[in-house]
């Protein structure tokens, strides 16, 4: 029996199945992607010289991270991660405070059309803008200092919260917040009774995650003046002192993970 | 159940006093924390630029308007490499992601005593800090220009990448890994038939959701020197030429906005 004859008894053997189903749409997507790696390597100039010449001193940073000096700069490094911690605290105290009637106003369930537009809008800018260029322009408009970088957390915290929390309501259960109604409640009470205790431990949960993020983007505010242990980092890397740099650093991602893990047990506990 | 006794008849209420006195102390401190935090900020801000804030914000806004349209000739290139920092640093990072996700997943990883911590602390550290700062670090390192930017965003997406990617792995469905293991396979087989096409929809929408960030972020990575449109934004800002500054942003706006759209289509599409 010929190997061909074989094939014909069994039929034809499985083959993998592909991720994009359509040949044609495939292989342009392919084609298209390769032509695109080339297109994008052409365009990049990279001066290896000056990269193998870095790499001394990319060796000295990682080495850095072994001895890292947290004592000769203590007093910069300290008031600048002061500063971020409270740019932080305050910026998502306020940012969560005015997102949530923002967040009612940009449920569609339970906001009138009107609202719901101008709400949205402000969720949309406020999303659109990234938190650099926002400290930018109010760097340029307030001066430097921490309160540039307060009012642009607690934009930006507006535009995430919000955005969530009105998600949030817009899958929330209607029939206990009709039960609500039913009993005659105002619209007050209403929102107190019937859709509060559905998002609270999502909101929660939500304000923990925002904070957690507040405090990283607080890290870079300082690049542009807005205050913050940024400042601090940017002149430690100015003056290669990496051991300050990498003491800052280390100090960041200890904060971040304390933040992660008391906001694990929040979430797990309001839930 | 707590309750209160007033005039021979019980009251029901909602906490003990105890349990209420603790809230109290709460509210309290979070109070307290909050005016600290304010009266420091008021105190490190000049509140005689603040109060001339409007004026200021009105004297830019009539400068930057309108924009300088025939600027937009000289941003193709910026777009370009703005493009390529996203996209060339979402790949490498997804390159060096999936081991690492391999690595941290407690259902696929070698060894949870020695290898799944260091693939923690890859993922948090990376995580943490924010591209902007790799972004300054890559800069004393290797130089100044879009290298320096694809490193920094791929650095930057590592952690994410990985962790999602491996929350997903953790997700799956062991029956299947088992009916490929009860066939013979090896140890790679079982990775390529049974756990690979079950977190391939999820890898998808990681990379595209990751791509969509990048774009946002490799907009203003040129702030601080690593190439892209953000370049062209600093040295507009640094000679004060609003016009172009406001043309440069109306640009990003529409560059984050398009890949929002596109993000979420993708992502409509194989979910």
């Amino acid at each position: 029996m010929s190997h061909r004859e074989l094939d014909d008894m069994l039929g034809k053997g499985w083959r993998k199945p592909a991720f994009v189903k359509h040949p044609l749409l495939r292989w342009v997507l392919i084609l298209g992607f390769f032509a695109y790696l080339i297109a994008a390597f052409m365009t990049i100039d990279v001066d290896w010289g000056r990269v193998y010449e870095g790499l001394d001193r990319g060796w000295a940073f990682v080495l850095a991270f072994t001895s890292p000096d947290f004592v000769s700069r203590w007093s910069d490094i300290w008031s600048g991660l002061l500063e971020s911690i409270i740019m932080t605290v305050a910026a998502s105290v306020v940012g969560i405070l005015i997102s949530i009637p923002i967040g009612l106003g940009a449920a569609r369930n339970i906001a009138p059309l009107p609202v719901y537009m101008i709400c949205r809008g402000i969720v949309a800018i406020s999303r659109a803008l990234q938190e650099i260029i926002v400290a930018i322009l109010l760097v340029a408009i307030f001066g430097f200092g921490p309160l540039a970088g307060f009012l642009t957390l607690s934009f930006a915290t507006i535009g995430f919260l919000s955005k969530l929390l009105a998600e949030d309501i817009e899958a929330m259960d209607k029939v206990q917040a009709e039960a609500i109604k039913a009993s005659g409640a105002r619209w007050p009470q209403w929102i107190n009774y019937g859709v509060q205790p559905q998002v609270m431990p999502r909101l929660v949960g939500l304000s923990m995650y925002r904070i957690d993020i507040n405090f990283r983007e607080s890290a870079i505010l300082g690049l542009v003046g807005a205050g913050g242990i940024g400042a601090t980092l940017n002149t430690a890397f100015d003056r290669y002192e990496y051991d300050t740099a990498a003491a800052i650093l280390i100090l960041i991602i200890g904060i971040v993970m304390a933040l992660e893990y008391l906001s694990g047990i929040i979430r797990a506990r309001v839930q | 159940m707590p309750v209160l006794e007033q005039n021979d008849t019980q009251i029901w209420r909602r906490r003990t006093t105890g349990q209420s006195l603790v809230r109290w102390f709460g509210w309290l401190l979070g109070v307290a924390v909050f005016v600290y935090c304010w009266q420091f900020i008021s105190e490190s801000t000049t509140w005689f630029f603040v109060w001339d804030a409007p004026r200021i914000a009105n004297d830019i806004w009539t400068r930057a308007t309108p924009p300088k349209w025939d600027y937009i000739t000289q941003l193709g290139r910026p777009i370009w490499d703005t493009l390529n920092i996203a996209t060339l640093g979402t790949i490498i990072a997804l390159c060096m992601a999936v081991p690492v996700a391999f690595l941290a997943a407690r259902n696929t990883t070698p060894s949870t005593l020695f290898i799944r911590p260091i693939a923690l602390l890859i993922i948090v550290s990376t995580r943490s800090i924010n591209s902007l700062i790799w972004a300054l670090l890559l800069i004393a390192i290797i130089g100044p220009g879009v290298f320096a930017g694809v490193i920094a965003i791929a650095i930057r997406s590592i952690g994410f990448c990985a962790k999602l990617l491996y929350e997903a792995i953790e997700e799956i469905d062991h029956t299947q890994v088992e009916a490929i293991t009860a066939t013979g396979a090896s140890r790679w087989q079982v990775m390529a038939y049974g756990i690979v096409p079950q977190i391939l929809p999820a890898f998808a929408g990681i990379a595209v959701f990751r791509w969509d960030i990048n774009i946002r972020e490799s907009t203003v990575l040129g702030l601080v020197g690593a190439g892209g449109i953000g370049l062209q934004l600093s040295a507009s800002l640094n000679v004060l030429a609003w016009p172009q500054v406001s043309l440069i942003l109306i640009v990003i706006l529409v560059a984050v906005l398009i890949s929002e759209w596109v993000s979420a289509k993708v992502r409509g599409a194989i979910i």
